[in-house]
C-alpha cells in the first residue's frame, strides 16, 4: 500500500513500523487502562452505579426523553429542510427583490450561535410577551439556523451542475421554473442527499443544546437522574449511556449517508462534479 | 440602546473571556488535530484505528455532552481538579481537533500520489517531500475549511455559558437576574457575535476563491 506520504514499506522500514506499533499499543492501552483505573477506583463501576437501568419506571422515563429528543430533532428536520429549500430558491432567483434578503437571512442565521439564538427565542422573546416553550425555542433555533446552512447546500448543489445542463433545457423552449424542477432539482437532489443527510446529523447533535434551556430532553434526565441519592448518584454511567445513544443515532444517519453517497457513484444519473463543492460546505459547517 | 450603554462592561468582559475561550482552543485543537491527522495518515495500522475511533467518538457526540462530561461526570473520577473555564477550554479542544483532523487529513489526502512519487523518485528525503511538494499543495485545500473550522469554533464557545463559564452567552443569566431587556440584550450579543464572523468567513472565501486549484 502506497500512500501520499509514504512508499511501500522495505524490510527495515517494516520492521520499524512493527516496532512502532507495539510502542504505540503500548501507550494507548496504558491510557485506556489509566481512564479505566480512574473511572473503577472512583466506583463508577460498582453494581450499585448501574442499577437504575434495571428500574422499569427509568427505562420508560429514558425512552421518553430520548423521544423528546428525536421529536426534536424529526420537527426541526423536516422545518429545516422546507425553509432551505425556500431560501436556496431566493438566492437562485433572477430577482434582486428576492435573492438580496434571502442572503442576508442566510449569512445572519448562519454567523449567530445556536445557542444564542434560542436564548433570544426562549428567554428574549419570552420577556417580549411571545412566550413559548423550551420544545418550541428548541425546534425553532434549530430550523432558522440548519434551515440557511441547507439553503447554502442546496444552492451549491444547484450551482455545480453544468451549465449544459440549463442551457440544454432552456434550448428545448422550457421556462425557468420547469428548467429548475424538471431539470436542475431532481439532479442536484440526489447528489446532494448525503450531505442533507451529514447535516440532518448536526441537527440532531445539536438538539442536546436544549439541555442549557432546560428542555426535557436526553441531557436534562441524565442530569435529574444522575443527582438523585436513591440510585448512587449515577452520573458518570449515565452520561456514558447517553453518550453511547447519541453515538449509536449519529453512526445510523451517518451509515445512512455513505450507503446513499455509494449508491450514487455507482449510478451513471449523476453528474459527478459537484461533489466537491457540496462536501465544503458540509466542512463549512461541520461543527 | 441603553442596555448596551448600562452593561457595556459586562458585555466588553464576557466577549474578552468568549474569546480567551477561542484563542486557548484553538491552539490546543489545532495541535491535536494535527497530531491526530498524523496518526490517521500513518503507514502503522495501530496508530490510524486509534486516530479513526476518536474522531467517530467525538463527532458524533454532541459538544453539549461533552461539556457535561467535564462539568458534572469529571469531577467524580477524581483525577486532577478543572475550574470551570479550563473545563470548557478541555471540552472544546477535545470536540474540535476532531473535526480539524478531518480537515487536515483530507488536504492531505487531496494531493495526488504521483506528487509524492515523483518526488521521491528525484531522490528527495522525506522531510523534503513533506515539506517543498505535499504541504504548500496540501495548505491551500486545508486553510479555507480550517478557517471554518475555526469559525464554528467560536460560535460554539457559547456552549461554555451553560456550564458556568462566564462568556458571551452568560449575558443572558446576568440580564434575566436583573429583570433587564432581554430581547434588546440578546439581539446585541448576536451582533456582536455577527461582527466577529463576519469578518473570518469573509477572509475563508477569499481564501478558498484565490486557493481552489483545478485537479
Amino acid at each position: 500500500m502506497s500512500s501520499v506520504l509514504f512508499d511501500v514499506p522495505g524490510p527495515r522500514a517494516r520492521l520499524r513500523y512493527r516496532l512502532f506499533a507495539v510502542l504505540g499499543a503500548a501507550v494507548l492501552l496504558a491510557l485506556i487502562g489509566f481512564v479505566l483505573y480512574r473511572f473503577y477506583d472512583s466506583g463508577q463501576f460498582a453494581p450499585r452505579m448501574w442499577e437504575w437501568i434495571q428500574y422499569q419506571q427509568v427505562q420508560i422515563e429514558l425512552l421518553e426523553r430520548l423521544g423528546n429528543t428525536l421529536k426534536a430533532f424529526a420537527l426541526a428536520a423536516l422545518a429545516a429542510v422546507l425553509l432551505g429549500a425556500v431560501l436556496a430558491a431566493g438566492r437562485l432567483s433572477d430577482h434582486a427583490v428576492l435573492r438580496v434578503p434571502a442572503m442576508v437571512v442566510t449569512e445572519i442565521f448562519r454567523a449567530i450561535p445556536l445557542l444564542i439564538m434560542m436564548f433570544l427565542l426562549y428567554f428574549g422573546l419570552g420577556s417580549a410577551g411571545f412566550g413559548m416553550t423550551q420544545f418550541m425555542a428548541v425546534v425553532i433555533g434549530l430550523t432558522l439556523y440548519n434551515g440557511s446552512v441547507l439553503a447554502e447546500v442546496f444552492r451549491a448543489g444547484v450551482a455545480s451542475l453544468p451549465r449544459g445542463q440549463a442551457e440544454a433545457a432552456y434550448a428545448l423552449g422550457m421556462r425557468k421554473t420547469q428548467v429548475m424542477v424538471l431539470v436542475l432539482l431532481p439532479q442536484a437532489l440526489r447528489a446532494m442527499l448525503p450531505t442533507i443527510i451529514s447535516q440532518l446529523v448536526v441537527l440532531l447533535k445539536d438538539t442536546a443544546l436544549g439541555f442549557i434551556i432546560n428542555y426535557e430532553e436526553l441531557l436534562n434526565y441524565v442530569k435529574y437522574l444522575g443527582t438523585q441519592g436513591q440510585f448512587g448518584r449515577p452520573l458518570v454511567p449515565m452520561t456514558i449511556v447517553a453518550g453511547a445513544m447519541y453515538i449509536a443515532m449519529c453512526l445510523l444517519l451517518t451509515w445512512l449517508a455513505t450507503w446513499l453517497e455509494k449508491r450514487n457513484r455507482r449510478s451513471k444519473k449523476v453528474v459527478d462534479r459537484g461533489d466537491r463543492d457540496v462536501e465544503k460546505v458540509v466542512l463549512v459547517n461541520a461543527t | 440602546m441603553s442596555v448596551l450603554t448600562n452593561y457595556s462592561d459586562l458585555f466588553l468582559k464576557t466577549f474578552g473571556t468568549t474569546i480567551q475561550l477561542f484563542l486557548f482552543s484553538a491552539i490546543g485543537s489545532l495541535l491535536l488535530g494535527t497530531l491526530l491527522a498524523m496518526l490517521r495518515v500513518s503507514p502503522v495500522p495501530v496508530f490510524r484505528v486509534a486516530g479513526a475511533t476518536y474522531v467517530t467518538l467525538l463527532r458524533n457526540t454532541p459538544l453539549t455532552l461533552v461539556f457535561f462530561f467535564f462539568a458534572f461526570a469529571y469531577p467524580l473520577l477524581r483525577i486532577a481538579q478543572l475550574d470551570p473555564f479550563k473545563g470548557a477550554v478541555v471540552a472544546l479542544t477535545l470536540y474540535t481537533s476532531a473535526f480539524i483532523c478531518e480537515v487536515v487529513r483530507s488536504g492531505i489526502n487531496t494531493v495526488p500520489v504521483g506528487q509524492a512519487e515523483a518526488a521521491r523518485a528525484l531522490g528527495l528525503t522525506f522531510g523534503q517531500t513533506l515539506g517543498d511538494v505535499i504541504l504548500p499543495q496540501a495548505l491551500r485545500s486545508v486553510v479555507p475549511p480550517l478557517v471554518s473550522t475555526l469559525i464554528a469554533l467560536l460560535k460554539n464557545t457559547t456552549v461554555a455559558a451553560g456550564f458556568s463559564v462566564a462568556d458571551a452567552g452568560s449575558i443572558a443569566y446576568v440580564l434575566s437576574e436583573d429583570g433587564a431587556d432581554m430581547l434588546i440584550g440578546l439581539s446585541w450579543v448576536a451582533f456582536f457575535f455577527v461582527v466577529l464572523v463576519f469578518p473570518l468567513t469573509m477572509v475563508q472565501r477569499a481564501l478558498e476563491k484565490r486557493w481552489s486549484v483545478a485537479r
